[in-house]
C-alpha cells in the first residue's frame, strides 16, 4: 500500500537530492556542463568570503527568527492549553493557522508595507510621542527579515508546543503544588521540561526551513538582508553557474544538519551542567555561561580560523571540535530528561 | 476565560498574526496610487483593472489547472500512505513515511533547484512523443516537459491542452504531508471490524474499500483536496523556478511587485486570493471535523 507514495517520494525527492550532490562536482563552461569530476566547486564556495559571511548570516537570521518565534509562541500554546475552555482550543488552533495558509508573497508584500518609513508602525509611534522620527532600522535590513520570517513560521512553533502542553498530565502539576512548589517554580520544574519535546520540534520546524527562506530577504531584506538561498538563485539565473548554486545547495543543507546536531547535542550538555549543580539559578547561569563559550569557540574559528591554520586547516580544526565534542558528549553524557 | 496578562498577550499577537490580512483590503479599496497611509477613500476602480489584464488571466488559468491536477495526485497518493500507515505494519514504516513527510520541513529552495537540475539533465532527451491514429484524426501525447495533448486531421490542430508537468509533480511532493496527515487522522478511528464484517458478507477487497472505508473518509479526501488545492495555489517558489514562459498566479504577481503603479491592483487580487483561501479552508475544517465525527473521534484542531 505505501509503495506508490514512497515511489513517488523517491523519483521526486531522493533522485534529484542525490542528482544535486552529483551535479555540484561538476563545472560549467558558458552553456555545456563539464562532467569530469572535481571539488573546485567546493574549494571555492568555502574559501571565498562572500559565500562564508552569506552562511553565517543565514544561520544567524535563521537563529534570531527560531528564537523570537519559539519565545513568542510558548506563552501562547500555553494560554490555549491551561487558559481555554477545552470547547474553544479548536477555535483558537484554527484562528492561528489561518494567516498561514493565505499567500505567502502577499503576506511577506504587506509586511514591507507595514514596516516602512510612511508605513503604519511608524506612524502609531509618532502619533502617540514614543519616536521623534521614524525608525529606519525596522525596513530592508536583517531586522526586518527576522520580523517577517517569525510572522510566517508562528504556526509551526505554536503547533508543536501546544501539543506537547496538552499531553502534560495535570495531577503532575497538582502533586507538585501539594508538596509545597509555588506556581512559578512548578512552571520551571515540571511543566517546562516536559514541554522541552514540543519545543526542540518547533526550533527543528522553523530553523531548517526559514535557513533557505527566498522570498523574504529579496523583499524585505534589502543588501544588509540577503541570504544564502539568494545567492543560489543568482548563480542558477543570472550568472548561469548551475553546479555553483547546487554546491551551495548542498553546502547549506549540510551546514543546517552539522550545526542542529551540534545544537541538539551540545543542549545534552548544558542540561547535564545544569542538573550537576543542582539547578535553579545558578545551574541557568553555568548552562548560560557554557553555552556563550561553545558558540563563541565555533563562531571564532570559523570567522578567524583561515587566518591562523589556512582554509582547509581551519575546516580541519571546526571538523575537530567539532566532531570531537560531539563524540564526548554523547559517550559521557547521559541522556537528559528532555529525551536527548 | 479569565482577563489575565497571557490573555492580554493572546490578544496582541492575534493582532500581530492578523496584521497583513487585515491591511490587504484597506489598501486594495483604497482610491490612491500610493501603499501607504492616510487612506484617500473608496474605490472599486482597482479590481475592475483586473478584469481587463489578459496575461493575469492566463497565469490565474495556469495555476487552477495546476492546482487542480496537484490536489488529485496528491490526495490519491495520501490515500494510499494513509491507509497503509493506520491499517497495516511493515519494516521500516517509521523511516519511509518520515522520508515522505521531509519536505515539509526541507527548505523549499532546496527542493526547487533539485528538481530543475534534473529537468536540465532530461532535457536534452525531450520531447518524448508517442501518438496514433483515430480514422482521420492524429493524437500526439508529448512531454515537452509539460504534457501536451494535441489532436489534428490532416488540415488542422482540432484540440490541444498543455500540463504544465514539472510544477505539479513538484507541488505534488510539497502537498502530499499534508494531505497524508488530514487523511491519517480520517483513517485513525476507523474500526477495523466493520471492514472485516463487508469481507466476511461476501464482498470483495475492492468491495468492502468503496462500500464501506470510503463513504466513512470522504469528509477527509475533501478537505485534503481543498487544502492541497490552496497550497498549490499560493506556492511560489518551485513555481518560480521552474515555470517556463506561463507563470502560475504567484509568479505573476512576483513580476508586478516590481511596478510601484501596479501595486494596488496587486492588493485587489491579493484580497480575492486571501478570502479565497480562507473560504476554502473554512470549508476544508467542516469536512474534516465531520470526518473526525463520522468515525467517532473527539476534536484536536488544526490542520498541521
Amino acid at each position: 500500500m505505501i509503495s506508490p507514495p514512497l515511489i513517488y517520494a523517491l523519483l521526486l525527492l531522493a533522485v534529484p537530492l542525490l542528482t544535486i550532490i552529483l551535479f555540484s562536482f561538476w563545472t560549467q563552461n558558458f552553456l555545456t556542463i563539464d562532467r569530469t569530476f572535481t571539488v573546485a566547486n567546493y574549494a571555492e564556495a568555502l574559501t571565498d568570503p562572500l559565500y562564508r559571511e552569506l552562511m553565517l548570516r543565514s544561520l544567524r537570521i535563521a537563529g534570531l527568527v527560531t528564537a523570537a518565534t519559539v519565545l513568542l509562541a510558548f506563552p501562547i500554546a500555553y494560554f490555549i492549553s491551561f487558559h481555554v475552555t477545552p470547547e474553544k482550543k479548536a477555535l483558537w488552533i484554527f484562528l492561528i493557522t489561518i494567516p498561514f495558509w493565505t499567500s505567502y508573497l502577499i503576506r511577506i508584500f504587506l509586511w514591507r508595507v507595514i514596516l516602512a518609513y510612511d508605513g503604519p508602525v511608524n506612524g502609531t509611534l509618532l502619533e502617540l510621542g514614543i519616536i521623534e522620527e521614524p525608525l529606519s532600522w525596522i525596513l530592508y535590513n536583517a531586522n526586518s527579515v527576522v520580523i517577517t520570517l517569525a510572522h510566517a513560521f508562528a504556526p509551526f512553533a505554536i503547533l508543536p508546543i501546544f501539543v506537547s502542553l496538552e499531553k502534560i498530565d495535570r495531577s503532575l502539576l497538582e502533586a507538585a503544588r501539594d508538596l509545597g512548589e509555588a506556581t512559578a517554580m512548578t512552571f520551571i520544574r515540571v511543566t517546562l521540561p516536559l514541554a522541552m519535546p514540543g519545543v526542540l520540534a518547533a526550533v527543528l520546524i522553523v530553523f531548517i526551513p526559514t535557513v533557505g527562506d527566498y522570498v523574504t530577504p529579496r523583499l524585505v531584506g534589502g543588501s544588509g538582508g540577503t541570504m544564502i538561498a539568494n545567492m543560489i538563485y543568482v548563480q542558477i539565473f543570472d550568472l548561469s553557474n548551475r553546479p555553483m548554486g547546487a554546491t551551495l545547495a548542498v553546502l547549506a543543507m549540510l551546514t543546517v544538519t552539522i550545526t542542529l546536531a551540534w545544537f541538539i547535542l551540545h543542549i545534552r550538555f548544558w542540561v547535564h551542567l545544569s542538573d550537576r549543580v543542582g539547578g535553579g539559578v545558578l545551574g541557568l547561569a553555568l548552562a548560560a555561561v557554557a553555552a556563550v563559550i561553545d558558540i563563541a569557540i565555533v563562531r571564532w574559528v570559523f570567522l578567524h580560523g583561515p587566518d591562523w591554520f589556512g582554509p582547509a586547516g581551519s575546516l580541519g580544526v571546526l571538523a575537530a571540535i567539532m566532531g570531537g565534542g560531539a563524540i564526548l558528549i554523547a559517550w559521557f553524557v547521559p541522556k537528559g530528561r528532555w529525551g536527548i | 476565560m479569565k482577563r489575565s496578562p497571557l490573555a492580554l498577550f493572546a490578544g496582541l499577537y492575534l493582532i500581530f498574526l492578523y496584521a497583513p490580512i487585515i491591511l490587504l483590503p484597506l489598501f486594495a479599496f483604497n482610491d490612491g496610487t500610493i501603499i501607504a497611509f492616510p487612506l484617500r477613500g473608496f474605490t472599486l476602480g482597482w479590481f475592475a483593472d483586473l478584469a481587463n489584464t489578459p496575461a493575469l488571466h492566463e497565469a490565474t488559468l495556469n495555476s487552477l489547472i495546476i492546482a487542480c491536477s496537484v490536489a488529485v495526485l496528491a490526495t490519491c497518493l495520501g490515500l494510499f500512505a494513509a491507509r497503509a500507515v493506520t491499517r497495516y505494519k511493515f519494516p521500516l514504516k517509521g523511516g519511509i513515511l518520515g522520508f515522505i513527510m521531509l519536505p515539509l520541513v526541507l527548505p523549499e529552495v532546496i527542493v526547487a533547484i533539485s528538481l530543475l537540475v534534473v529537468l536540465m539533465l532530461l532535457l536534452p532527451d525531450l520531447p518524448i512523443e508517442t501518438g496514433f491514429q483515430i480514422g482521420e484524426y492524429v493524437i500526439v501525447l508529448s512531454v515537452t516537459p509539460d504534457l501536451v495533448l494535441e489532436v489534428s486531421n490532416f488540415h488542422r490542430t482540432v484540440f490541444s491542452f498543455a500540463l504544465p508537468l514539472p510544477i505539479i509533480l513538484g507541488h505534488t511532493l510539497l502537498c502530499l504531508p499534508f494531505s497524508i496527515a488530514i487523511l491519517q487522522g480520517s483513517f485513525q478511528g476507523l474500526d477495523q471490524s466493520l471492514e472485516e464484517a463487508a469481507l466476511d458478507l461476501g464482498e470483495t477487497r475492492a468491495g468492502a474499500f468503496r462500500l464501506v472505508i470510503l463513504p466513512l473518509v470522504t469528509p477527509g479526501i475533501i478537505a485534503s483536496l481543498l487544502i492541497c488545492f490552496i497550497i498549490s495555489l499560493d506556492e511560489f517558489i518551485i513555481a518560480f523556478f521552474l515555470s517556463g514562459n506561463e507563470p502560475t498566479l504567484p509568479v505573476y504577481l512576483w513580476g508586478q511587485l516590481r511596478f510601484p503603479a501596479r501595486l494596488p491592483v496587486v492588493m485587489a487580487l491579493g484580497t480575492i486570493l486571501v478570502t479565497l483561501s480562507i473560504v476554502l479552508l473554512i470549508v476544508a475544517d467542516i469536512f474534516r471535523r465531520r470526518g473526525l465525527r463520522r468515525t467517532g473521534q473527539s476534536e484536536t484542531g488544526g490542520f498541521l
